[in-house]
């Protein structure tokens, strides 16, 4: 069910505190599309992650989740309606095991893995389930941060920073898992610092600058427009 | 008669009992601002006055509605747990943000507001509130005579307290208690309803409090004052098992009423001041307490 939007973001302003971050951003996912906010650091791609998920301190204009007007909605109900965010910082809980930290999102919607389909797709993940979560290596909490929203059957996944820092084998199978996703249907708005990683796996490319986007480059396009991109993202 | 160090061993068990029973409350006492202070980031300087209430609610469903001790075992906790739930949102929940010394103030302002309402309905000189009769007399041991009461209040509090360590290290629920200690935000933002889990930990809190005050009344004159008297040594237990360590809380509140029972036997001067000096070592060698972790 291609082509129909899942998520619309509109004139969204956000702040913390008195820092206004976010001055219009507008962008839409389809159902069952891949789309990468790139940019540089601080041009608010993260924070538009958190502003979706109402994590910001004050926010204005619109987020339509499925239909659904989310911008005055706290951020349980808004992961309700079947959203799975994977910050930045990961957000690996230290007061959890391994496993506690995946058991622990609540279930969103029917249809998400179960626990087996997870640690098949993570072995790592099982042999380490009884480790404290943040005694694990980095690349273990990344794939641990991505594990436990794919339980709670959000069907929109919200992935940031999801390459960084990581050893190029472990990057590589983390694209590999969004290419898995991607054909089982799932919606995808990934936010990426390294383009190499983001390039391959979106269908549509969103260049984000001082908190609103500037130019939007589709799968197809990218040969043509290669070195506008690179202008604008310096690499 | 037999001696030991100079003082009759006959004195020992009892005081060792009723130094258990002092640390039961403790126990509970501490656990309860352990949880509010983990999960609200607030030092609940109004647990004292909640124990008071509890007290005065079983007094007062006994003289004014005749429900008996073990009703009032249930329904004062409710009662008083409804109290902290109004609180909660009224005024503590506008504090969350803020440093601690804010929701310290403010609760050591309730205390002092509640304690003044009670003095004033009530007076000073305390109410009395019998054992019931199902736990009168004692159990003879040969070598000593065991109050069946305190065995109650013992028993009952150390499986309270169990019950609910178990349900935070070992259930869902407690998974969901953990992360939103440890991230709010996150564990809201995975579609947790973690403003509603702050107003229930509230509740539950002061109704630990409140059933402390249940259990004590029997025992102590149900008085204004009798929740400032004891909630100066329950923020010691809680500094010296570590703030916000659950374990710490229960393990610390039965240890230090064992160590002033022993005191009352042995240096019965020094009984009412140990805890203290307990704590200023520990805060010497430990600053973040026994079961707490450094930052």
């Amino acid at each position: 069910m291609s082509g129909v939007e899942y998520l619309r973001v509109t004139g969204l302003h956000a702040f913390y505190g008195e820092s206004h971050i976010l001055h219009g951003m507008d962008f839409s996912v389809n159902r069952g599309e891949c789309v990468s906010l790139l940019g540089r650091n601080g041009a608010g791609r993260t924070t538009t992650l958190r502003a979706i998920m109402g994590l910001t301190s004050r926010r204005t204009g619109s987020v339509m989740v499925n239909g659904v007007e989310t911008i005055r909605l706290p951020s349980h109900r808004i992961a309700q309606l079947g959203i799975g965010y994977c910050p930045e910082e990961r957000g690996i809980y230290a007061s959890l095991t391994c496993e506690e930290n995946l058991l622990m999102p609540p279930t969103v919607a029917s249809g998400g893995m179960t626990l087996d389909e997870i640690y098949t797709l993570f072995p790592n993940l099982k042999e380490r389930r009884h480790s404290q979560g943040t005694r694990m290596s980095g690349g273990e909490q990344q794939m641990l941060a991505m594990a436990r929203i794919l339980r709670t059957g959000a069907r929109l996944l919200l992935l940031d920073e999801i390459s960084e820092g990581l050893a190029p084998v472990i990057v590589q199978r983390l694209a590999e898992v969004i290419t898995l996703l991607k054909s089982q249907g799932y919606t995808i708005l990934l936010v990426e610092q390294n383009f190499r990683f983001a390039a391959p796996l979106a269908d549509r490319m969103v260049v984000v600058e001082h908190g609103r986007p500037c130019i939007e480059i589709a799968q197809h396009e990218l040969s043509e427009k290669s070195e506008t991109l690179h202008r604008l993202l310096g690499v | 008669m037999t001696e030991i160090f100079g003082v009759p061993l006959l004195a020992l068990p009892s005081q060792l009992v009723l130094g258990l029973v002092n640390g039961s409350f403790y126990a509970l006492l501490s656990l309860g601002l352990a949880i509010i202070f983990g999960m609200l980031n607030i030092i609940n300087f109004a647990h004292g006055a909640f124990y008071m209430m509890g007290a005065f609610a079983s007094w007062m469903l006994l003289t004014y509605f005749g429900v008996g001790y073990f009703g009032a075992l249930l329904l004062a906790p409710l009662l008083v747990g409804t109290v902290g739930i109004v609180i909660e949102r009224l005024l503590l929940q506008r504090l969350y943000r803020l440093d601690h010394l804010y929701g310290l103030l403010l609760t050591f302002g309730l205390a002092l507001i509640i304690e003044g309402l009670f003095r004033d309905q009530f007076g000073v000189s305390g109410e009395t509130y019998e054992v019931p009769e199902i736990l009168t007399g004692a159990i003879d041991l040969g070598f000593m005579a065991l109050p069946k009461y305190r065995v109650w209040v013992i028993g009952v509090s150390t499986l309270v307290c169990l019950a609910t360590w178990l349900t935070i290290e070992k259930t869902r629920l407690g998974s969901y208690l953990r992360a939103a200690t440890e991230n709010p935000q996150l564990t809201q933002a995975f579609g947790v309803n973690v403003p509603l889990m702050i107003m229930v930990t509230y509740a539950f809190g002061v109704g630990l409090a409140a059933l402390a005050g249940v259990m004590a009344a029997p025992i102590f004159q149900v008085s204004p004052l009798m929740g400032s008297n004891l909630i100066i040594v329950v923020f010691a237990v809680v500094v010296i098992g570590g703030m916000g360590s659950i374990l710490g809380a229960i393990v610390t509140g039965l240890m230090l009423g064992l160590i002033e029972g022993l005191a009352k036997v042995f240096y019965p001067e020094g009984s009412a001041t140990v805890v203290f000096v307990i704590m200023a070592i520990v805060l010497i060698l430990r600053p973040a307490g026994l079961f707490g972790r450094e930052k």
